[in-house]
């Protein structure tokens, strides 16, 4: 039974690992998701489904076939990669911080969609409202829209962080499985299932990754359920 | 205040063409469910925007096509009251109250949240959530946020529509108070016509999107031809009048208009204040002789001045008392009885019970804007 609780320090330092990418994952495609979801909620412009379809993709193709386009695009040789490695120094293969982008990019779709049907399900004549009051678009958005949508983004959030913590095609693909750079949590289980005497590990890390699910889950309700209670109270 | 309105907008397969210019400080937009009412209010606040026209207050252009001008509504500082509230569910009462007034160039806060508090009655809910409040807290504290704005311009949008009797009575006398104290011009849509006889200065009639008649709820509301057939049977004059007594013993207040005296049910408004008394046609009945060992406690006397068939097979007979313009509906078969035809003298004889609490109204105070004790004649 003991075993089951002691983590090895490369178990650890997976953990770790794994919750940074997460957490950098979910707060850097935060912004980012929160702005499409608005624009394919409100905008009506051409072209409109093929954004959808672009912002979906990853949700439908192989996640080793995204893993591969970023390694493509971002890799070293890649055009995205190579610009950005040559100006400003970034790099994201084979580093934490691709293995972050990789986790973003999968679970971008779920942010999206979350928060996207939250913003539909506003009550437009509030922002009307706001509108006749004095606000300009800009604090209609910041004080009425945003915090009406709150429980969409924080469970866009949580799901995000939790696709993320299970990321492994699209991760090990771009960045590979580097112990302590790359090796996340799905990676190291995967590793210790490879080899001779790796199924305590496998386990321990196994009873790690629900805990945290479970742990993400029951923060989420307990925010949006008191997020509720303030605008229905 | 002057608001001139010209615009024409096409919302679908209903067209809306309107042009009025009313200097009112209440003007009530009158006329039944979809006959352009809200439609237009929306273009006033800048929430919708019309295909052609111009809107114009107090010499500012809202709106102009032709110069392709059109203000935000942002902008416009006309303050809004819908007729479902509209208060942000995620934010307390106070903030309500406070949302607009932020957006407020401090130089242009001429209302402030004490006065608010006071001319409503809503300080003791500012730490609640709107979710909490019944319906005519909500429609107070919707009122309180748009006047918050210090608005140029005040649209009211049925704001009593959604609420029962006896909370329209509560919210009724602070329309009158705002109309009367707070010098800011407001446009309220109604198509109640009780409400409207009760508060209007101008009274602007929309019939299918179109404006019919404009002019004083005394000569707009007494005209049959410009009310639509479902407010027929509510149609009647409206009489301006003084309180020159109450009888205590009987609780009844004593009204003097030019036609006479009136007995109506007790009034709490004390002596000399100007009321509005609307008698509805089908209230009033007709006497050839001065009636002797009758209930009813109104017998004026007049002379009859037309005889106009309505569209239901009545007549509404037109009388003059004393130069005032009275109506009474009847059956033909009464007509013929009593054998009336213009230029008899007869008495028109009134229920007091008919002169009910919804026919009787505070008249607007004559306007003195210099005036700063407007308040304190109200005790």
């Amino acid at each position: 039974m003991n075993d089951l609780l002691n983590l090895s320090p490369e178990e650890w330092t997976a953990v770790r690992l794994s919750i940074r990418v997460a957490t950098v994952a979910m707060l850097a495609s935060l912004p980012v998701g929160i702005a499409v979801a608005y624009v394919l909620a409100r905008a009506h412009f051409p072209g409109k489904s093929i954004v959808n379809g672009i912002v979906l993709l990853p949700l439908i193709m192989p996640p080793v076939v995204t893993g591969y386009l970023l390694l493509l695009s971002f890799g070293r040789r890649g055009p995205i990669g190579a610009f950005l490695d040559e100006h400003f120094g970034i790099v994201f293969s084979f580093r934490w911080t691709g293995a972050a982008l990789a986790c973003a990019v999968m679970a971008f779709p779920l942010l999206v969609r979350s928060i996207r049907l939250s913003i539909e399900a506003v009550d437009r004549r509030l922002e009307d409202a706001a509108g006749t009051l004095g606000a300009n678009p800009f604090w209609v958005f910041l004080f009425v829209t945003l915090p009406l949508i709150l429980p969409g983004i924080i469970a866009g959030m949580i799901l995000c962080f939790a696709k993320a913590m299970g990321e492994f095609g699209a991760t090990i693909t771009f960045v590979s499985n580097i112990p302590g750079e790359t090796q996340t949590l799905p990676s190291a289980i995967y590793t210790l299932t490879q080899i001779p005497g790796g199924e305590t590990g496998a386990l321990r890390l196994t009873l790690v990754s629900i805990v945290i699910s479970m742990g993400a889950l029951v923060v989420s309700e307990l925010m949006a359920r008191r997020v509720d209670e303030r605008i229905s109270a | 205040m002057s608001l001139a309105v010209d615009v024409t907008h096409r919302f679908g397969s209903f067209l809306l063409e309107a042009r009025f210019v009313s200097e009112g400080r209440l003007t009530a937009f009158f006329g039944r469910s979809g006959s352009g009412k809200t439609s237009l209010i929306n273009i006033i606040a800048g929430v919708v925007r019309p295909n052609r026209g111009r809107i114009v207050l107090d010499d500012t252009p809202l709106v102009d096509t032709e110069r392709g001008l059109f203000v935000p509504k942002y902008r416009r500082r006309v303050g809004y009251v819908f007729q479902e509230g509209r208060l942000f569910p995620h934010l307390t009462v106070r903030q309500n109250l406070q949302f607009g007034r932020w957006f407020t160039p401090a130089r242009e806060r001429h209302i402030g949240l004490d006065q608010v508090l006071d001319l409503l009655d809503i300080g003791h809910l500012l730490d609640r959530r709107p979710g909490g409040l019944s319906g005519g807290e909500k429609q107070r504290v919707a009122i309180g946020r748009a006047l918050l704005t210090s608005p140029r311009l005040l649209l009211m949008d049925e704001p009593l529509a959604s609420l029962d009797d006896s909370r329209k009575e509560e919210i009724l006398p602070f329309i009158e108070r705002l109309r009367d104290e707070a010098q800011v011009p407001i446009v309220y849509v109604s198509h109640s016509l009780p409400e409207v006889a009760r508060l209007a200065t101008t009274v602007v009639v929309f019939q299918d999107g179109r404006i019919v008649a404009t002019g004083s709820p005394t000569d707009v509301l007494g005209r049959a031809d410009v009310l639509a057939p479902h407010v027929a049977a509510e149609a009647g004059v409206l009489i301006e009048a003084t309180v020159s007594g109450h009888d205590r013993a009987f609780d009844l207040t004593v009204l003097q208009s030019r036609a006479g005296t009136f007995q109506a049910p007790h009034l709490d408004l004390p002596i000399g204040t100007p009321v509005r008394v609307r008698i509805r046609a089908r209230d009033v009945m007709i006497a050839t002789m001065r009636p002797d060992g009758l209930s009813a406690l109104n017998v004026l006397s007049g002379v009859v001045s037309a005889l106009d068939a309505t569209a239901d097979g009545l007549v509404e007979v037109g009388l003059d008392c004393s130069g005032v313009r009275l109506a009474a509906r009847l059956t033909r078969k009464s007509i013929a009885t009593l054998q009336l035809k213009p230029g008899r003298e007869v008495f028109a004889v009134i229920k007091s019970v008919a002169l009910d609490r919804d026919a009787l109204g505070r008249a607007p105070i004559p306007v003195e804007p210099s005036s700063a004790d407007a308040s304190t004649s109200r005790a």
